[in-house]
């Protein structure tokens, strides 16, 4: 617990420091990264301790607030999250040295505010209080906020800025509410005293559901997700590998942790369920839809958030119906999906942002041909799109094919149609997201780095320095080595487990051992896999070695000047997917020209804007800001009238107080 | 174990032999005496003795595309169990990493179609993506109808499972599903009514389209790949349809071949009968298949 605490005070002192150092940009990045990097590696070690199932640790301390109390915890579920965390914090911060070398802002308070996220995100995961956890939550939100605005000379950086901070605080409100009603029916804020808190069946749904909705903001739940989109893309990118791939999870953790609390009801699997497929499906299908690569990345940050409640959905399937195996299935193919999740965007995110470094640009349809010029980002940004596609022998696979065997468990086991649909529903959600998640990234490599350069920026693009790119690297690595090892993995997650689901480690471990067993069967066909493929290249090369190899143009269909602007775009490898599932998406186009019979130049633009924001939450606040400036009637400006109103005031509350006191 | 390693080898070696089949059932029907039997392994041995010819434009993952296509489909070959035989890789869920071994091929075989820079090619991969994308919950829901009946997640026992009085049960779910498995078998081998693989119109492809720069032993190995991959669907279509499980190797054998052989005689047939159906209709087909499944696991699940 101690070394935790010692790891969040290096941090805030990094920050701190960066933030002191002002103009010199090399001290700030020297404070800043070296104390994230220090303190994340301080913690790191207590972490795995402590999610390995090292016993559960807590500290209390009085604070003067009332209801608070500086109460720290650390338990299995905790060390878990806290992994990736750190780790991925870790080399963001080294990635962000390189990152921010060349821009033009300021670097300390960039440093200052990226300390603090982490060592708030530290906090929310350690925090054993209702008040110290919404500190921590509202510290995490508003520092985030400031990263994301960090750009603000931008329009669009402080547009996304506010969307998020609506978003955020919405959500909080929720949780807020939430904690007050429990505090108000265990008669204490601290998380040990609600435990096993005994409640109605109506109150317990309603806690339930105001922490799905302020969780589930966080989270980037269909359609709460709208902030996503908007914020992720906005930020720097180290600062977008954080909140996607560590940030958004502290909302996956508020859920475990309060199902491990509190229990569910036992609707709370087939809405998580459901929850999933809406976000999973819809997430992958506007990411197909999107133009900019960390757009892109941001909408499927949404889609493996369903992934990853899906699998919660069938874990809390198999608690309710008491089956052991669906229970540690479910759960920890989702919670191991936190994991690779955090690995794989975090390096797609540097990925992109090393794109973004090398050309400025950011729009798919402008970029191509990168391999060659950067052949480093563009290997690791390959591995991490076929993880994120779930392709064996990545990690992707290893927590998906947990969840594909927990869904074809409950439908095998299933007696009646009513008890077998969810899991066929999560079976087929998953083969579709699947296929369509490989699509996707599929055009995202294909069109970003192969082919021809479609403008003269990606042209003159040159590889990262090495503070970029072996962040990059060592997050590649890890895709590979929990996909060769994974029974490690998921035998390792005992503890995590038993104490998530609360079933008795002897009912925990017999399924583990299955699935490490299983899992040790799909290491070895993964090891074929490699082989066969080195030995196939090998194959190759000594075929060809000796004979006449030629290099030539494209086939182009005996066109004799092809240019780079008549390859197929990131749009138009879209298109026939994004017309099928149009009643979803409405992407709109513009078309110009081809008229008359001698037609100028013509052009065509399509937009795939966010439904639900469109359809939902735009309306939603117009009518309230119409409603609410209905009230602007009373602001005359005219000091007599402000007079009145004191006037009015004051003898309401004379009347009130007389009236009270007869 | 060497009996566990029966099947892959033979699959890797006589695969080829189906597109001799097909060729020769659509000759007939055109009235042609079609090319020899062993016309593929002729062009496969031509194309390993070239050289290659490769587009300025491309990587290293144009290079790799073949090889990883080829290395997947061998590997899923491990996977597919032989009637009682099962196979030699077998445990719970092995067909979920069967389908992914699929697309591990698909990915890379896209990847190198748009690394050459071709609108042509990226048109094919487009297609592919799409497709394959549809047609991988059919196959999902298809292999979970077959494992709800047979209360299993392990492809070698679910074959292992299916046996006449296993017909004579649940006849009309499995018909349903083999039909399904058909359709999806004709999608994922880029056959008619999906896809054309004789074509030389470069816009109505997919497959063959994806394919267009490669050369040499490069094509080779796509070409052999495909057969391979025609196999993958074929053997798993034809261990639910033939439930001959006498435990004789000979006759399990016989069987399954003359089930290999039918399965290749029915893609002629349904290519020599059917045009190809326009592209934007092909989800319907595919969808079709999908619901196929649910029907059947409706009528699976009581």
């Amino acid at each position: 617990m101690v070394p935790l605490l010692f790891s969040t005070g290096v941090l805030l002192l990094g920050g701190f420091a960066a933030l002191l150092s002002g103009k010199r940009r090399r001290w700030a990045s020297a404070f800043g990264a070296g104390g994230a990097v220090l303190g994340c590696a301080a913690g790191l070690a207590p972490a795995v301790s402590a999610a390995l199932g090292a016993p559960s640790q807590a500290l209390r301390f009085a604070w003067p607030l009332p209801g608070a109390s500086l109460s720290v915890g650390l338990d299995p579920i905790s060390g878990f999250f806290l992994i990736p965390t750190l780790l991925l914090s870790a080399l963001a911060a080294v990635y962000g040295i390189g990152y921010l070398r060349d821009s033009k802002k300021p670097a300390g308070p960039a440093w200052f505010h990226f300390n603090v996220l982490v060592a708030s995100m530290m906090l929310v995961l350690l925090a054993r209080n209702g008040i110290l956890f919404l500190i921590a939550w509202e510290t995490m939100a508003l520092s985030s906020f400031f990263l994301v605005v960090f750009e603000d000379e931008k329009a669009a950086a402080r547009e996304a800025g506010w969307v998020y901070l609506v978003a955020t605080h919405l959500g909080g409100a929720f949780l807020l509410v939430m904690f007050v009603l429990l505090a108000s029916s265990a008669g204490s804020y601290d998380f040990s005293s609600w435990e096993r808190l005994p409640m109605s069946p109506a109150f317990a749904g309603l806690v339930f559901i105001f922490a799905v909705i302020g969780f589930g903001t966080k989270a980037g739940f269909l359609p709460l997700h709208v902030w996503l989109p908007e914020a992720h893309p906005a930020a720097p990118s180290h600062v977008s590998a954080v909140m996607s791939g560590v940030m958004i999870k502290t909302g996956i953790y508020g859920l475990v942790r309060f199902h491990a609390m509190l229990g569910s009801p036992p609707q709370s699997g087939p809405l998580f369920l459901a929850i999933g497929l809406t976000s999973g499906i819809l997430g992958v299908l506007f990411a197909l839809a999107q133009h900019d690569l960390k757009r892109l990345l941001a909408y499927h940050s949404v889609e493996n958030i369903g992934i990853i409640s899906l699998g919660l959905g069938l874990g809390m399937t198999g608690v309710t119906c008491g089956s052991p195996a669906l229970a540690v299935l479910g759960f920890g193919g989702g919670l191991l999906h936190v994991m690779n999740h955090a690995i794989f965007k975090g390096l797609l995110f540097m990925g992109a942002g090393s794109i973004q470094h090398a050309t400025g640009l950011r729009e798919m349809d402008h970029l191509g041909g990168l391999l060659k010029r950067m052949p480093w980002t563009g290997s690791t940004f390959l591995v991490g799109a076929a993880a994120i596609s779930g392709l064996p022998p990545l990690n992707g696979f290893v927590s998906e094919f947990l969840l594909y065997l927990g869904a074809f468990m409950s439908a095998v086991g299933a007696r009646s149609p009513a008890t077998a649909a969810p899991g066929l529903a999560a079976l087929a959600g998953l083969a579709l997201i699947g296929g369509l998640a490989s699509a996707c990234f599929a055009k995202a490599f294909g069109i970003v780095f192969l082919g021809e350069p479609r403008s003269s920026r990606a042209e003159q693009a040159h590889e990262s320095g090495a503070a970029m790119l072996v962040p990059m690297a060592l997050l590649a690595a890890a895709c590979v080595l929990i996909g060769l090892l994974p029974w490690l993995v998921i035998g390792a997650m005992g503890p995590l487990l038993a104490s998530v689901t609360h079933l008795p480690a002897a009912e925990v471990t017999p399924v583990l051992a299955e699935a490490a067993a299983i899992l040790r069967w799909v290491a070895a066909a993964a090891g074929v896999l490699i082989a066969a493929v080195l030995m196939l290249a090998g194959v190759r090369r000594a075929l060809l070695s000796g004979r006449r190899v030629e290099t030539a143009v494209t086939w182009d269909c005996g066109y004799a000047f092809p240019t780079a602007r008549m390859q197929y775009t990131a749009s138009s490898f879209a298109q026939p997917l994004l017309a099928f599932f149009s009643p979803f998406l409405r992407t709109r186009e513009r078309k110009a020209g081809l008229q008359g019979h001698f037609p100028g130049a013509s052009s065509w633009a399509s937009e795939t804007g966010d439904t639900y924001r469109e359809l939902i939450f735009e309306p939603l606040f117009g009518g309230c800001r119409r409603l609410l400036g209905r009230l602007r009637g009373l602001q005359e400006g005219r000091m007599q009238i402000y007079v009145l109103y004191v006037g009015l005031a004051l003898v309401a509350l004379l009347i009130w107080t007389l009236g009270a006191g007869q | 174990m060497i009996r566990a390693l029966l099947p892959p080898a033979v699959g890797l070696a006589a695969s080829p032999l189906l597109f001799a089949v097909i060729n020769r059932t659509k000759a007939f029907f055109a009235g042609r005496r079609g090319p020899p039997l062993l016309q593929p392994y002729f062009d496969l041995w031509k194309l390993l003795q070239k050289g290659a010819t490769y587009s300025r434009t491309t990587t290293w993952v144009f290079r790799a595309g073949p090889v990883v296509g080829l290395a997947c489909s061998a590997t899923a070959l491990l996977l597919l169990p032989w009637g009682n035989l099962p196979a030699l890789v077998a445990f719970p869920g092995d067909f979920v990493l069967f389908a992914y071994l699929l697309s591990v091929g698909r990915f890379f075989t896209v990847l190198a179609a748009l690394d050459t820079g071709s609108s042509f090619e990226g048109m094919g991969a487009s297609r592919e993506v799409f497709f394959s994308a549809l047609s991988e919950p059919a196959l999902f829901l298809g292999l979970a109808a077959v494992a709800v009946r047979t209360r299993t997640l392990c492809l070698s026992e679910m074959v292992g499972a299916i046996s006449p009085s296993a017909w004579a049960a649940e006849g009309p779910s499995l018909v349903l599903v083999c039909a399904a498995l058909f359709a999806v078998l004709l999608a994922e081998n880029a056959r008619i009514p999906v896809d054309d693989p004789t074509t030389h119109l470069e816009l109505t492809m997919i497959h063959e389209v994806m394919v267009l720069d490669h050369s040499g032993p490069d094509l080779a190995f796509i070409q052999w790949g495909a057969a391979v991959k025609l196999w993958l669907f074929g053997s798993l279509l034809v261990g639910l349809a033939v439930p001959v499980r006498t435990g004789d190797a000979w006759l399990d054998g016989a069987a399954f071949a003359a089930g290999m052989l039918a399965v290749a005689v029915l893609v002629g047939v349904v290519e020599s009968c059917m045009a190809r159906v326009r592209l934007v209709r092909v989800p319907v087909l595919i969808l079709g298949a999908a619901a196929l499944t649910v029907v059947a696991l409706v009528l699976v699940v009581r």
